[in-house]
């Protein structure tokens, strides 16, 4: 069984290559990639104008399977990420029960392998019920297949418990991603502190209730063994604590989001709760410095921080409504739209930042198209524009903040282990 | 005529200067009728006023239901707490039920900001903001600047402080957003721990030591303090408030002499304003309370009065 992917533009950042070009792909493994490839008996797939990567990688979504599936199950979760081009994703542990145990995590990834599809790797939690107090059985979590730990939505805000997450953590070589907030900074908070919260009268959470953890986290794991990643950083004051931190050689890694860099507080003036999210939209500044922190290289990666919801939870009062944003079916085209299109990044490092960036932090053996390696490959045709309609969303959740927008660049096929997954915008 | 391609009042920002003249201007005549013996025109007969508050207030509710009522409107009031909301009927099919009654024009008051706009966005009814969180209170904006005009004859290039606790303040918001529309010098003045981020930016002068900010000034206009903001850790004591950033008679000096004092009210007395400061000649603080009916009248007369399309 074999697919000939021909006269695409192949942009493999782990391996250097951006070239037009062929990719043999035989028995769900990278078989060659050249610049014209013959087989007799492959299925051909005419990628002429396409850009084509290793599949995207995901390492931050919310599942919400166990525990809240009026919101999104494991398998909706997935039909979103193959439509949305991703073929790994990481679901984070805040479901209930959370996922801090051997059982949760077994659950989280049998139903995900059972439904096919794409990778599903879970993140197991950092302490027990996310309570911030004691550790989780992290060599048991990581049997089960968690990747990494996180209390992700919650910090943990005793710093002696983190100090001993990060040691713990380093004996199984898993990260530590940290939720850093300090929630007593950003206690009732709405939406970013500064002239936009000043103007329309929320509560702000200021930039430093996120910096004085990210300092706080990266000092622990400077003294510590372990492995920092930053979910989520949202200011340029974070940032340039994660490039310090990099230039002293502490091993700390951190990831954006797509709406971090293309929105900003000022978006709040008709209260629309779609854009209400955490950690909030950022000034104008912040985004520039995200921005720049990826072009150096001082971000790692990006990932969704996909939070679908009902519909309740966000046609509500502003102060009220659930914080997220549902983000899978959105990322490349927001990614590609003010990153690539605005000629402020170059392609390749865009691609770079949801493939060999996420696989580096996590240890996955995916994100390039080196030969041998597992066929998961994202087909993109960055000249396509579509208007985003949230009705049309594989996920449950329709919270998005780019609804009838016009973006340009979107997935047109998701390969994994050499077999179509989606294509044009359905599942196959 | 303002209200013609505008279905709510949100807020003054999004006012300009000619549509709030036209809406003080309205309000003159809307006076004289509260002064008469029979208080009462046909203007809005058979037209509908709901006022719901899911805050606390006794006077711009009673405001809004009296000017509703000198105008002929039918007024009712739906009195809810916000703990309603919580658990029982959702904010908008509240508002649906108001509006399938036969509404015109519904006035809401909410200690959630954007709810009012939230509502707006949901319903064919009118909608008057009475006040949102921290955002906006339009007409009390509206009633001061009428009240500050009605004796100084103009608004232009006057010099007026905002103090107290900004940070929580939609008086101050509204009120800045209204009068920086005149050219007019806002100050604002408080502790540092109640004064909102980048607050310059919306035309504001800041200041924290009251006496420099009094200085030549033409109007006070002084927020009331809530207590419980002590008990968050805002401000250290009512004591060293007052102390500090209470208007007494000997700071009262350094302004003006013909100073205006506001408040919105309901007053600490003795705490962010001296009783024999806001007894004093200079205050207009009862004044502000029968030109609010005044402006609320000429607010519902423009919305909904004379012929519908």
């Amino acid at each position: 069984m074999s697919i000939l992917i021909k006269g695409g533009r192949i942009i493999d950042p782990a391996n250097n290559i951006d070239m037009i070009g062929d990719i043999l792909i035989t028995d769900g493994l990278i078989d060659k990639v050249a610049a014209s490839l013959t087989a007799k008996e492959a299925e051909v797939f005419d990628a002429q104008g396409l850009v084509v990567c290793p599949g995207f990688i995901d390492m931050h979504v919310h599942l919400r399977e166990p525990g809240f599936e009026y919101k999104e199950t494991i398998a909706t979760g997935m039909r979103a990420a193959a439509v949305g081009g991703f073929t790994t994703v990481c679901c984070m542990p805040n479901t209930d029960p959370v996922c801090d145990n051997r059982a949760v995590a077994t659950f989280v990834a049998e139903t995900a392998r059972r439904n096919k599809l794409i990778n599903v790797h879970p993140i197991g939690c950092i302490t027990k019920g996310q309570k911030g107090q004691e550790i989780t059985e992290m060599f048991a979590l990581a049997e089960a297949g968690c990747v990494a730990v996180s209390d992700d939505g919650l910090p943990v805000m005793n710093a002696e418990v983190m100090r001993r997450a990060l040691e713990y953590s380093s004996m199984i070589g898993m990260p530590v991603i940290a939720h850093s907030e300090d929630n007593r900074l950003a206690e009732e908070g709405q939406m970013h502190e500064g002239y936009y919260s000043t103007l329309y009268g929320l509560k702000g959470i200021p930039a430093v209730a996120e910096e004085a953890m990210v300092a706080r986290d990266i000092l622990l794991t400077e003294m510590t063994a372990g492995r920092l990643h930053i979910a989520h950083l949202s200011t340029g004051g974070s940032l340039h604590l994660v490039r310090e931190a990099k230039s002293r050689g502490i091993r700390v890694s951190c990831e954006i989001t797509p709406h971090h860099i293309s929105l900003t507080d000022q978006a709040l003036a008709d209260y629309d709760t779609n854009f209400k999210v955490n950690p909030p939209l950022r000034s104008q500044q912040d985004v520039k410095a995200l921005i720049q922190g990826l072009c150096d290289g001082t971000v790692d990666c990006m990932a969704t921080d996909h939070a679908p919801h009902e519909l309740e939870a966000k046609d509500c009062e502003f102060n009220l409504a659930s914080f997220g944003i549902s983000g899978l079916e959105t990322a490349i085209p927001v990614t590609i739209e003010y990153l690539v299109k605005t000629g402020l990044v170059n392609i390749s490092q865009v691609v770079k930042a949801w493939t060999a960036g996420p696989a580096r932090v996590l240890g996955l053996d995916r994100g390039t198209l080196t030969p041998g390696k597992a066929a998961d490959i994202t087909i993109i045709d960055i000249e396509a524009t579509k208007t985003v309609n949230s009705e049309l969303f594989e996920s449950k959740g329709k919270n998005t903040p780019y609804q009838d927008m016009t973006l340009q660049g979107w997935p047109v096929a998701t390969l994994v282990d050499g077999r179509i997954v989606a294509e044009k915008g359905r599942i196959v | 005529m303002v209200f013609k391609h505008r279905k709510d009042l949100l807020g003054l920002a999004e006012l300009n200067r000619a549509e709030i003249e036209s809406i003080i201007n309205t309000a003159v005549p809307m006076k004289d009728i509260l002064t008469r013996d029979i208080k009462k025109v046909p203007a809005l007969r058979g037209k509908v006023v709901c006022t719901v508050f899911y805050e606390n207030s006794t006077r711009t509710r009673t405001s809004f239901e009296l000017a509703g009522k000198y105008l002929s409107a039918d007024t009712v009031n739906l009195a809810v707490s916000t703990s309603s909301v919580q658990k029982g009927e959702s904010l908008k099919d509240t508002i649906k039920t108001i509006e399938v009654m036969g509404t015109d024009v519904m006035v809401m008051r909410h200690s959630m900001s954007g709810a009012p706009h939230y509502v707006a966005r949901n319903t064919k009814m009118r909608v008057i903001n009475a006040g949102d969180g921290f955002h906006a209170h339009p007409t009390q904006g509206l009633l001061d600047m009428y009240s500050i005009r009605e004796k100084k004859g103009t608004l232009d290039g006057l010099k007026v402080v905002i103090l107290g606790d900004i940070q929580h303040s939609r008086v101050a918001r509204s009120n800045i957003a209204g009068l920086s529309k005149f050219g007019c010098e806002v100050r604002v003045v408080g502790p540092s721990t109640l004064m909102p981020a980048d607050i310059e930016n919306m035309g504001a002068k800041r200041f924290y030591n009251i006496e420099e900010a009094l200085d030549g000034a033409d109007v006070i206009n002084v927020l009331r303090l809530q207590l419980e903001r002590q008990k968050k850790g805002l401000f250290p004591s009512v004591p060293e408030y007052a102390e500090n950033f209470g208007l007494n008679r000997k700071r009262l000096s350094l302004a003006k002499k013909d100073v205006l004092v506001l408040h919105p009210g309901p007053m600490n007395r003795g705490v962010e304003v001296a009783s024999d400061v806001a007894d004093s000649a200079f205050s207009v603080i009862n004044e502000q309370v029968t030109n609010g009916v005044a402006i609320r009248m000429a607010l519902l007369y423009l919305m909904i009065g004379g012929a519908s399309e």
